[in-house]
């Protein structure tokens, strides 16, 4: 009897139960964009601490810093672009709450995954020369080429590997196996992070049979590769409020509402914990279509 | 042909500005980063520069020239963020950035303000700052001129300038290429004495004094400051009916 490749799915509990205090734990997506929301919702509600975060930062590093869940944020900028400042990451580093910070140029993040990837301990580029980057981040060397091309021997920026215990990221279809496509119009970095991570998990729109991968869309479109994944997670909606194009967009209405009561008083932040982050995932997404049935 | 400098708008006034500084790239990726940059890149395709190659902001290339905001109707390839770090390194790219803060030697802070390990106010963080400018052509627009943005040294250095990257060596220098700012008043650039900010031109109807006024630093003044060219009667007609039909503009360069 032939056996096919294992089944790795998974509920959202069981991925988050394999993540430990301490972890360095690399977010895929960009900004607000097709982030993998109810896994980081999960995290909210978990007794998990002290975690390194790596991301192109949107509200999941916002919502993480304001549950006191990062010790160490790796970031180059963090954003909703609609509302170009995130208020939670604002306060954070205002008021001095995340313990730890590296802040990136957003290249380096690619070449720093990509050498993470590649198994190499840096990869060489030219960004963070010159500016505080390396003055900040004094532990980031440069490295001189032992080519001469006409310019002398010249000094470049040792980029750090960013090495992942888990990377999560958030696909729009995904079968059994962990292989996965995205259909909107960017890939963003989620292969790379999967690569640059001891262990992947996947949260999707929707699990399809292996066919209905490529059934209706290119198949330069499956991104990721079983072989990178550890666990598949059926989350419908579950990149909300980021985009997850075309399943759907950007809860603009939802993000303006986010970050009013992100950047209000304390009392105005209860109100929306309590309103959409104290239940679990299934009681998120019923607080999220009351709140889009008013003023309807 | 000469226009009527009160019918011109400041908005206009810039948005050519802006096209000005892409007049002479040839065929590279034109990255603008906010509205009235998105202006002059598009006026810049539609007249002096029709080679350059210009995107959607998300992750195509545009063969048509839509007006701002909207969507693309003929694409011409592919964008996504990851091969916009290639063009990147590749070099064929001039972006023109927002400016929190501009120093003297046309470094630029877009990270955070006061200290960096804990900031008076957070900003975004350096996005892609540190590697645009030592990497490729790098414009700023400052649609506010003021001693605010205009300090005599940044706190937190994003964007490189020419002094600085000669200072790191000659793998920052090589390709560091502080192209032009461009403000509200003015048109600037980073090839004063020392490698400072210089003023190249004040916008019609702006004082050199009113500009000096608006800048923390001493800025290189050279003798003969010209006014910045009004926009052509064409220019002015592609902006307000093709571009920027529902003169959004004006949101970013409010009329006088």
């Amino acid at each position: 009897m032939s056996k096919g490749p294992r089944d790795k799915r998974m509920s959202i509990d069981e991925v988050v139960g394999e993540l430990r205090d301490g972890m360095t734990i690399g977010i895929g997506g960009w900004g607000p964009r097709r982030k993998p929301m109810a896994l980081v919702r999960a995290i909210l509600r978990s007794d998990l601490q002290d975690l390194t975060i790596v991301s192109w930062g949107g509200a999941d590093v916002g919502l993480l810093a304001r549950a006191g869940k990062i010790r160490k944020l790796v970031f180059a900028f963090v954003s909703l672009d609609s509302v170009p400042l995130e208020p939670s990451f604002q306060r954070a580093r205002q008021e001095g709450t995340i313990p730890e910070v590296v802040e990136l140029d957003e290249g380096m993040f690619q070449t720093g995954l990509r050498a993470a990837a590649e198994r190499l301990p840096f990869l060489p580029m030219r960004a963070g020369l010159g500016s505080d980057v390396l003055v900040n981040q004094p532990w980031i060397k440069t490295v001189t080429s032992p080519y001469d091309e006409g310019h002398g021997h010249e000094e470049l920026v040792a980029a750090p590997a960013i090495r992942l215990d888990v990377a999560l990221v958030h696909m729009n279809r995904a079968d059994k196996h962990g292989n996965a496509t995205y259909l909107g119009p960017d890939p963003y970095f989620d292969d790379l992070s999967c690569m640059a991570a001891d262990r992947a998990f996947v949260s999707c729109e929707q699990v399809v049979d292996t066919a209905g991968l490529t059934v209706d869309t290119p198949v330069q479109r499956v991104l990721l590769n079983r072989m990178m994944v550890s666990g598949v997670v059926e989350t419908p909606n579950g990149a909300h409020f980021t985009t997850c194009t075309p399943d759907y967009e950007r809860d603009e209405k939802f993000q303006r509402a986010y970050a009013a009561a992100a950047g209000g008083s304390d009392e105005e932040w209860a109100a929306f914990e309590q309103r959409f982050l104290s239940g679990d995932e299934d009681a998120y997404q019923a607080a999220v279509a009351a709140f889009a049935e008013e003023g309807k | 042909m000469s226009t009527d400098a009160s019918t011109v708008t400041r908005a206009d006034v810039c948005a050519a500005a802006i096209a000005d500084a892409f007049r002479d790239d040839g065929e590279i990726f034109a990255s603008p980063m906010g509205m009235l940059p998105m202006l002059g890149v598009r006026l810049a395709k539609l007249t002096s520069n029709p080679d350059l190659v210009i995107s959607d902001g998300e992750a195509l290339f545009l063969a048509g020239v839509p007006p701002l905001f909207a969507t693309a109707d003929v694409v011409e390839g592919w964008i996504p963020f990851r091969k916009v770090f290639d063009v990147i390194a590749y070099g064929k790219r001039h972006v023109m950035m927002g400016a929190t803060q501009v120093d003297r030697h046309g470094n630029q802070n877009i990270s955070a303000i006061g200290d960096w390990a804990r900031p008076t106010r957070q900003l975004l963080g350096s996005r892609g700052a540190p590697g645009n400018t030592v990497n490729n052509r790098t414009s700023y627009w400052v649609p506010k001129h003021s001693a605010r943005v205009f300090v005599e040294a940044v706190d937190i250095v994003s964007g490189v300038g020419p002094k600085r990257a000669k200072e790191a060596g000659p793998g920052a220098a090589r390709f560091n290429d502080i192209h032009r700012i461009v403000t509200n008043l003015a048109v600037l650039d980073v090839k004063g004495a020392d490698d400072t900010v210089r003023l190249l031109s004040v916008h019609p109807g702006v004082t050199v004094d009113e500009v000096c006024a608006a800048t923390g630093f001493e800025l290189d003044v050279p003798a003969d400051v010209p006014t910045t060219r009004e926009p052509t009667m064409e220019e002015q007609v592609v902006i307000r009916e093709v571009l920027d039909p529902r003169s959004l503009r004006f949101k970013e360069v409010p009329d006088q």
